[in-house]
């Protein structure tokens, strides 16, 4: 080992146990109860204890009241109204385009003649077309669309040059066609969540600069004094996102097996630095929005953001251990895989803490009923991640299901559930109009639950077994694939019902734009709070 | 703004910071690794056969890194050869390491099915030659012809897996997938592999 890997290695724990300590210190001093006051910013005066949902302040009672701070928030929804529908409507289209490959994928698996003679339809180019719609169409479309419309309310300001953010939709959505178009018929450039040709991957870098520009022109010209949380995660989550795809998509610049370090960097953070701090983020500011209950502490959000992005961005080579690269570069990702309990633990204090003596609320409020699950899956599929990064896990979770079943704990049980619940809260703002259908949002939530239910279990317990069995050469290798049929099966149906329910929540998608369904004064919710008026 | 800027400026220190330790580091190191001697290039059908292997997605079901014995020991001993090294994927580009083994490691599969024609039967129709396979049929690589013409690849399908009437011919893609497949064959010893470890002798691969 070479002194300067040393003196790296040395350098990153000194900087781990530095985190820890902090943790530590925080939780043994109280800090729980500083920094109130910013933990605050996100709420108009007189509103804490009350609370946004639709629960309880209708949007036109917003606009009737002649306080300030009330319209001012109205005129920031207002003003990000096509740049965030623009991205969320975009993301609703990917979605189910997604869950359709998805879906085939997954029959594919056990009925091999399925569609067979297509080149089009072959596993080997709609499994990645899949993967490529749903992270980069549905999630990150979502997620920009989302922040759109928290940038104006985070900063109290209306969204400055909406346009380019809806130019950049446009450029972002041609690059998505092109790009699924070019895995469809061959042109793969072959590395896993880089399949995109790198020509076409110039459009994402334009389409994500050009959402950028509100992003910085609001900030810039922001009222209030503190930042919350939640612009810490949407701002940083901005600067890496385009750094990593850069470098990641850079051709003909890492051969061999070091391409496969900057694949897994580039791949890992795209969930670390990218999805991550939007999905946390969101969930910041919906759970004490929604609850009128500012988070419980905000000294340990600012620790959790900043030991996050110092742990998160080293894990990646956790996806080539036992691989042909070198000890201490898996050893070094696996020290911050664990690592990474300590911003989830943090987070964790201040999702679940916030909630506390408040879970009554997730029998009506759908937007917390889908963020609050999402952030209780971050919670569960970190720790699953850090724990699935030791050797002794790795050895028989590694090249199985059981990997499959993680990253759709991550991605969808955590963050598609939080985009859902979130697209909840911003569209009635956006379109000044409820949902139309209580039933439907409970439909959808019953089918996407029950199916990622099914997805996951079925898949970790085929990968675990089908782990075990690799491990030695007893078990012959078909008598392993023969084993795993019924759970691939299983998934199927998951899977089903999870497409059933994108359907369910893309049609009542549809009739919100449509302003379909009777004008109301009180919000849709799971259940009637009080006495709902039609009129 | 300057709040802002300053939170952007840490986010970006953070990123480069990691970038250094998990991007420039291991790629200095690694492409100063001894590549071994018996390993060749690929030929040019090789390396045509690889696109169409990139093409059609095959790194979504198949790995290529036997793990070390010591840490895994069904890799090697099911056959599928020594540790790699970094120095074996010196022509790999981009690299096929993959992720998931819903099909066989194939670091060493033209060693263990060297026959071209199985290799294609295989392609053809998997299940013909490996009962209960879930691997989808590459059928699209390959045309049913009434008459075979001169300098044409005939493949003689087993039934009931071939067409009723006439014969499969492989086109150039097909031939190109096989030949790649045939090329990964690393048998030989890996210099740079730590001592206890050079165990792995080319007679330890299996059919």
């Amino acid at each position: 080992m070479t002194p300067t890997i040393a003196i790296l290695l040395i350098i990153t724990f000194l900087l781990s146990t530095v985190g820890l300590l902090l943790l530590i210190w925080s939780i043994a001093n109280n800090q729980f109860r500083h920094g109130k006051d910013a933990a605050r910013t996100i709420f108009t005066s007189g509103e804490e204890g009350v609370g946004e949902d639709p629960a309880e302040k209708s949007t036109q009672e917003l606009t009737e009241k002649p306080d300030l701070e009330l319209s001012a928030r109205y005129q920031a929804d207002q003003s990000s109204r096509k740049a965030a529908l623009a991205w969320i409507a975009s993301s609703i289209v990917w979605i189910v385009v997604g869950s359709f490959y998805g879906l085939l994928s997954s029959a594919k698996m056990h009925m091999p003649e399925l569609l067979a003679s297509s080149e089009w339809f072959t596993f080997g180019r709609i499994r990645p077309m899949h993967l490529n719609a749903v992270s980069y169409g549905w999630s990150s479309m979502a997620g920009i669309g989302i922040a759109l419309f928290l940038i104006p309310r985070l900063f109290k300001t209306p969204l400055v040059g909406s346009r380019y953010a809806i130019l950049g939709s446009a450029i972002w959505n041609i690059g998505l066609v092109l790009g699924l178009g070019a895995i469809n018929i061959g042109l793969s450039d072959g590395k896993e969540w880089l399949e995109f040709p790198w020509q076409i991957d110039l459009l994402f870098v334009v389409g994500g600069a050009l959402c950028a520009v509100p992003l910085l022109l609001t900030a810039a010209n922001r009222t209030v004094s503190h930042l919350y949380v939640t612009s810490w995660y949407l701002l940083a989550a901005l600067v890496w996102f385009p750094i990593l795809f850069f470098i990641a998509n850079m051709p003909f610049t890492f051969p061999g097996a070091s391409g496969a370090t900057v694949n897994w960097w580039f791949a890992h953070n795209v969930l670390g630095l990218w999805v991550t701090p939007l999905g946390i983020g969101i969930a910041y500011y919906m759970i004490p929005k929604i609850l009128g209950r500012p988070i419980i502490s905000y000294q340990l959000s600012l620790i959790g953001f900043w030991s996050l992005a110092l742990f998160y961005s080293q894990v990646g080579i956790h996806h080539i251990i036992g691989g042909p690269i070198p000890t201490w570069l898996v050893t070094l990702s696996i020290v911050h895989s664990v690592m990474m309990s300590i911003p989830v633990i943090t987070v964790a204090i201040n999702h679940h803490g916030t909630m506390m003596g408040n879970f009554g609320r997730l029998k009506d409020s759908p937007t917390l009923r889908f963020v609050w699950i999402g952030a209780l899956m971050y919670t569960a599929s970190s720790l699953q991640g850090s724990m699935e990064a030791l050797r002794s896990i790795n050895v028989i979770t590694h090249f199985t299901h059981y990997t499959v079943a993680h990253a759709h704990l991550g991605m969808y049980a955590f963050l598609s559930f939080i985009l859902f619940g979130a697209i909840y809260f911003v569209m009635p703002r956006l379109m000044n109009w409820e949902w139309p259908s209580r039933g439907l949002i409970s439909l959808h939530f019953w089918l996407v639950s029950a199916g990622i239910l099914i997805y996951f279990f079925s898949m970790t317990i085929a990968g675990w077994k089908q782990g075990i069995e690799l491990l030695t050469a007893d078990t012959p290798f078909m008598d392993i694939v023969r084993m795993t049929i019924p759970y691939l099966e299983a998934r199927t149906l998951g899977g089903s019902l999870m497409t059933l329910g994108h359907l369910v929540f893309a049609l009542h998608f549809l009739a919100m734009l449509l302003r379909r369904g009777e004008s109301k004064d009180q919000p849709t919710l799971f259940r009637s709070m009080n006495k709902e008026v039609i009129r | 703004m300057k709040r802002a800027l300053a939170i952007m400026v840490g986010a970006a220190l953070i990123l480069l910071l990691a970038m250094l330790t998990l991007v420039v580091m291991p790629y200095i190191q690694m492409s100063s690794e001894e590549v071994p001697e018996d390993l060749k290039p690929y030929t040019a059908q090789q390396l045509k056969g690889r696109q169409v292997y990139i093409a059609n997605g095959c790194i979504y079901c198949h790995s290529q890194q036997p793990r070390d014995p010591s840490f895994a020991p069904g890799d090697k001993d099911r056959g599928w050869g020594r540790p790699s090294v970094p120095g074996d994927y010196k022509y790999d580009e981009p690299h096929l390491l993959g992720t998931m083994r819903t099909g066989p490691d194939l670091f060493n599969i033209g060693a263990r099915q060297p026959s071209i024609d199985w290799q294609l039967i295989h392609l053809y129709s998997p299940q013909a030659v490996v009962p209960d396979s879930i691997m989808p049929p590459h059928r699209f690589l390959f045309k049913t012809v009434d008459k075979v013409a001169e300098g044409e690849k005939e493949v003689h399908i087993p039934p009931p897996y071939g067409p009723k009437k006439g014969h499969v011919v492989a086109t150039d893609k097909a031939l190109a997938l096989a030949e790649y497949l045939l090329g990964l064959d690393h048998t030989y010893p890996a210099p740079t592999l730590p001592q206890p470890d050079v165990n792995a002798q080319p007679d330890d691969i299996k059919e």
